[in-house]
């Protein structure tokens, strides 16, 4: 039947150059979003450069805080650290080692500052992941409900305890479910991932009672937003003409929600989602600290107090990358959502 | 003229005003508001000489609440009262200055993009998207770790990494002014780039930037107390976020001192609820549509 | 039988500042595959009508009165027959396809959406039949694969009319459906429905603010002002003489082609329709009234036969025997 309207020649190769054209242009999209976040992460890696060792006017003297240090060692810093060179080939190095995946080694650890992120990045992608997750999926489901139900008493009450867990600051909130779940009733372990010899299956159980307080605390804090950009964005598109065509099908209330407003208004909660994930992972230094967490945020921190410069400087870099990384997931994925942006 | 012009102006403030003060929940958030900002000028009279005194303080160290002290004292032995005072001034300080900046470069960015166009405006667009996606706390650790402890040092990072976001909505705004018709006109009775700019755009843009102002505090007390509590605020400064720091440790959670804990939160919790409350009811009278949620 | 029969139809909104009326006791009836045109100004209330009609409109909506469509009245339907009734029974086509069709979804879709909703149409039955309804509007089957942002407004449209047939309804809203097009696609968006309903025999109640349009179109017509019809008549009475002051400007803010009389004395009206919170005592239209009486404004008068043609009937004292003065309350004939 189709092919019945299909007039004969020259049409189909028309219909060819346009989808020629149309590749043409997503690739084009797709490279200059590509090419956006890798000017981007030189950004940061420059950024990082600059403000490590230029803006402190001695970076040895800084490295070297608080602690006594020879005017020797401190020589053997600025060799270590080829202080002495030019600044265009300290950056040179710098970057040529960065793209190597080797971010110098740590004062406080004398290790890679690669090989500490390796140890320590699994259990900040487990616990900052089923975060995102939980939090994404509690926030958006109060949203649809709360626009659904827009302005009832329900409605109020979520968005109040939305707001207000907002208002909370993370690592206050964290010891406070210490005081009470942890040292106070005891149901929960205080801090830590796992219990020391505990083996094989069992580690499952364990690391999953000792990640309820923490990712309780970040979900609190982060759902928020999730709820109340989906719950905007829903009751943005509830107010739309092709809902009212919708219900004038005849279609049921919820039918209506699922297939038409929701898929609407998804789109920019989506990105909210995939740009927050990359802060999140910063996010949880508090948390990670709060609760001893072995991660990356706990690292970061234990970096900070010392200060462990070469240490700090890596999850700078990292976390910033994470950003960056799921800015572009995010514009890539925003096309595949939505016909109207599709290149 | 200028008279005239004054008149209008009142008019639309009280419009402002009949509107704004349907929303119970904004004038919760604004009177909330009100008693801290009466608190932090009022600290010195509120509170004796000595309040915030280490070598002299008034009580002895970690006590629990009593008759003397409501809410006990701290690991000095300075009530905690006192503490919760003083650290409003803080709070407020750093989010009131912090907010001042990012929204000054925000908005000079933000129109300075959106009117010119080109490829300086996009140039200036890629440069607020380079600080976009550095997390701002990552920056503002940074800058703190390099240039030091200070109130000051906390201010200009959450300042400097926060304005790309203002810069993005003003030049927004900036965009939507300038497609209207009496911009047009104003061009075509020979108004420069500055008049335009300043006498036009301006005034449309500020409306906007008032709502984001209001909830950017908000969000920069937060990151604030979250500065002092990572430690790199001014140590001696009674910051509620240090607050808690420091009861985090004597050991305040294992001991279950709660009085240590839950009001240097609690005060955070109810200034930035606050500043969201009142930027959400401001932005309910500025955008009609949104005010029915 | 007329097919739909609305009797002294009421729809008020409830708002923070207090109800408010959009429409304010209308009735008129529209038999089996007749054409009724509904014109009127923006915010007379002539959409929130097309949306009472199904009971489309947002909970703060109050409607009392009657609704009778095939006998059944809508007001007091169930929600699952109302639903059954909705697109089987009446479609409606918007104004703007832009906004009333889902930018997500293929239009192929849309149309189907409702065949397989009403009838027992399989998943494919339901593709061939929205691919044959394309078609009928005069687009080729193969853009059911097409997203509405793909489509030009007049395209947009035309998968609008699409689906208001997709059920064989008995009935057609069409609310504005050519505003926000250009004038040759307008021309060939009224064609296309003229034709539509006139071949499957289908009932027409067109809304249009532009009384030449629906004149041209429509059997009879309606003039709506301030939430009130305020004449009424076969579409030549009313567009050529009407006898409403209101009917008479609309209809010569809409000059007809070709009709010189109309060009030698170009007519505006002065003031903007009143705000349905605030209406003006008496009649609503007395403050823009050129031709208002002293008594306007305590008289509000109902529809009373007037003009030429079957059914011609018009809302204002200067149809009334007596100009209306026996209406007026005793109170302001003292005074």
């Amino acid at each position: 039947m189709a092919d019945s309207a299909l007039p004969t020649a020259p049409v189909p190769q028309l219909a060819q150059s346009v989808r020629d054209r149309s590749g043409v242009r997503r690739l084009r999209y797709y490279g200059e979003k590509l090419g956006g976040s890798l000017v981007s992460l030189f950004a940061v890696i420059l950024t990082s450069f600059f403000l490590f060792r230029i803006i402190p006017g001695d970076p040895v003297r800084t490295m070297t805080h608080g602690r006594p240090v020879s005017i020797e060692q401190q020589e053997q810093l600025r060799r270590d650290f080829g202080l002495d060179k030019s600044l265009a080939e300290q950056f040179w190095t710098y970057l040529t080692g960065v793209l190597r995946f080797d971010l110098g080694e740590s004062f406080q650890y004398n290790r890679p500052v690669t090989d500490l992120i390796g140890d320590r990045i699994w259990p900040t992608v487990l616990l900052v992941g089923t975060s995102v997750i939980v939090s994404a999926a509690l926030g958006l489901w109060l949203g649809v409900r709360g626009a659904w139900n827009h302005g009832s008493l329900g409605d109020r009450v979520n968005t109040g305890v939305a707001l207000t867990l907002w208002s909370v600051p993370s690592f206050w909130l964290g010891l406070i479910l210490i005081v009470i779940f942890a040292s106070g009733l005891g149901w929960f372990p205080t801090s830590g991932m796992e219990s020391t010899g505990v083996e094989g299956w069992e580690r499952i159980p364990d690391v999953a009672h000792h990640m309820v307080l923490p990712l309780v605390t970040l979900v609190a804090v982060v759902y928020a937003q999730y709820l109340m950009i989906m719950r905007s964005s829903l009751l943005d598109e509830m107010g739309s003409d092709y809902i009212v065509t919708a219900r004038a099908k005849g279609l049921r209330d919820v039918i209506v929600r699922r297939r038409h407003a929701v898929p609407n208004a998804l789109l920019p909660t989506v990105t909210l989602i995939f740009v927050n994930l990359g802060f999140v992972v910063f996010g949880a230094v508090l948390v990670e600290t709060i609760f001893s967490w072995p991660g990356l945020g706990q690292l970061f921190y234990s970096g900070l107090s010392v200060p462990d410069l070469p240490l700090v400087q890596g999850l700078f870099i990292l976390f910033s990358a994470a950003v960056i990384l799921m800015n572009l997931v995010a514009d890539l994925l925003y096309p595949v959502l939505d016909p109207r942006v599709r290149p | 003229m200028n008279g005239l012009v004054w008149a209008r102006r009142r008019r639309t403030a009280a419009r402002f005003w009949s509107q704004y003060r349907q929303n119970r929940a904004g004038v919760f958030g604004l009177v909330v508001l009100a008693l801290f900002v009466l608190t932090a000028l009022l600290a010195p009279v509120l509170t004796a000489d000595n309040a915030l005194s280490v070598t002299r303080p008034p009580g002895s160290p970690l006590q629990g609440p009593s008759a003397d002290f409501l809410l006990g004292t701290d690991r000095s032995g300075r009530s905690m009262i006192d503490l919760i005072i003083w650290g409003s001034r803080v709070s407020l300080t750093v989010g009131f200055w912090a907010t001042f900046i990012s929204i000054a470069f925000g908005t000079l960015f933000g129109i300075l993009a959106g009117h010119f166009g080109g490829w300086g405006s996009s140039l200036l667009m890629r440069v607020t998207d380079w600080f976009l996606v550095m997390p701002s706390l990552v920056l503002g650790v940074a800058l703190a770790a390099v240039l030091g402890r200070s109130l000051t040092t906390i201010i200009v990072a959450i300042g400097v990494t926060s304005w790309p976001t203002t810069a993005r909505l003003v030049r927004a705004q900036t965009l939507a002014v300038e497609a209207r018709p009496y911009i047009e006109r104003a061009r075509a009775l020979g108004g420069g780039h500055l008049h335009v700019m300043s006498n036009h755009v301006l005034p449309n843009v500020m409306p906007i930037v008032l709502a984001q102002t209001t909830l950017m505090v908000g969000s920069a007390i937060l990151t604030e107390s979250t500065f002092a509590f990572l430690g790199l605020g001014d140590p001696t400064t009674a910051s509620w976020g240090a607050t808690i720091q420091a009861a985090r440790d004597v050991g305040a959670v294992s001991s279950r001192m709660w009085w240590y804990i839950l009001p240097p939160g609690i005060a955070i919790v109810l200034v930035v609820l606050a500043f969201t409350l009142v930027g959400r009811a401001i932005e309910g009278v500025l955008n009609p549509k949104l005010r029915e949620r | 039988m007329a097919l739909l029969e609305v009797s002294d139809l009421t729809v008020t909104y409830r708002t923070a500042g207090g109800d408010v009326p959009a429409v304010r006791g209308v009735s008129f009836a529209l038999d089996a595959g007749q054409k009724l045109g509904l014109a009127g100004e923006s915010g007379c209330g002539k959409s929130t009508m097309a949306l009472a009609l199904l009971r489309l409109l947002p909970k703060t909506a109050r409607l009392t009165g009657e609704i009778r469509f095939d006998g059944e009245d809508l007001l007091t339907m169930s929600w699952g027959r109302l639903r059954a009734v909705r697109w089987a029974g009446a479609s409606i086509v918007f104004q703007g396809a832009m906004h009333s069709l889902n930018a997500v979804q293929r239009i192929g879709a849309q149309i189907a959406e409702p065949i397989r909703l009403h009838s027992r149409a399989g998943e494919a039955a339901a593709r061939k039949r929205a691919g044959e309804l394309l078609e009928h509007v005069g687009l080729p089957a193969r853009r059911a694969d097409a997203y509405p942002h793909e489509l030009s407004g007049g395209q947009r449209q035309r998968v609008m009319i699409a689906m208001a047939l997709a059920c064989d309804p008995k009935l057609i809203v069409a609310d504005e459906p050519t505003t926000a097009l250009d004038v040759m696609i307008q021309a060939q968006i009224l064609t296309l429905i003229e034709s539509l309903v006139a071949e499957q025999g289908i009932s027409l109640l067109m809304i249009s603010h532009d009384l030449s349009v629906l004149a041209d179109t429509c059997d009879r017509l309606a003039v709506m002002y301030a939430g009130r019809i305020v004449e009424e008549g076969p579409a030549a009475a009313v567009f050529g003489a009407a006898r409403h002051p209101y009917g008479q400007a609309l209809a010569a803010a809409f000059p007809r082609i070709g009709d010189p009389a109309s060009r030698r004395r170009p007519q505006g009206l002065a003031g903007d329709p009143p705000d349905p919170a605030e209406l003006p005592p008496g009649c609503a239209f007395h403050p823009r009234c050129a031709v208002r009486l002293d008594h306007c404004d305590a008289v509000d008068p109902s529809l009373w036969p007037a003009g030429s043609g079957e059914g011609a009937r018009a809302a204002c004292v200067r149809v009334l025997p007596d100009d209306g003065l026996s209406l007026v309350p005793a109170a302001k004939e003292s005074a």
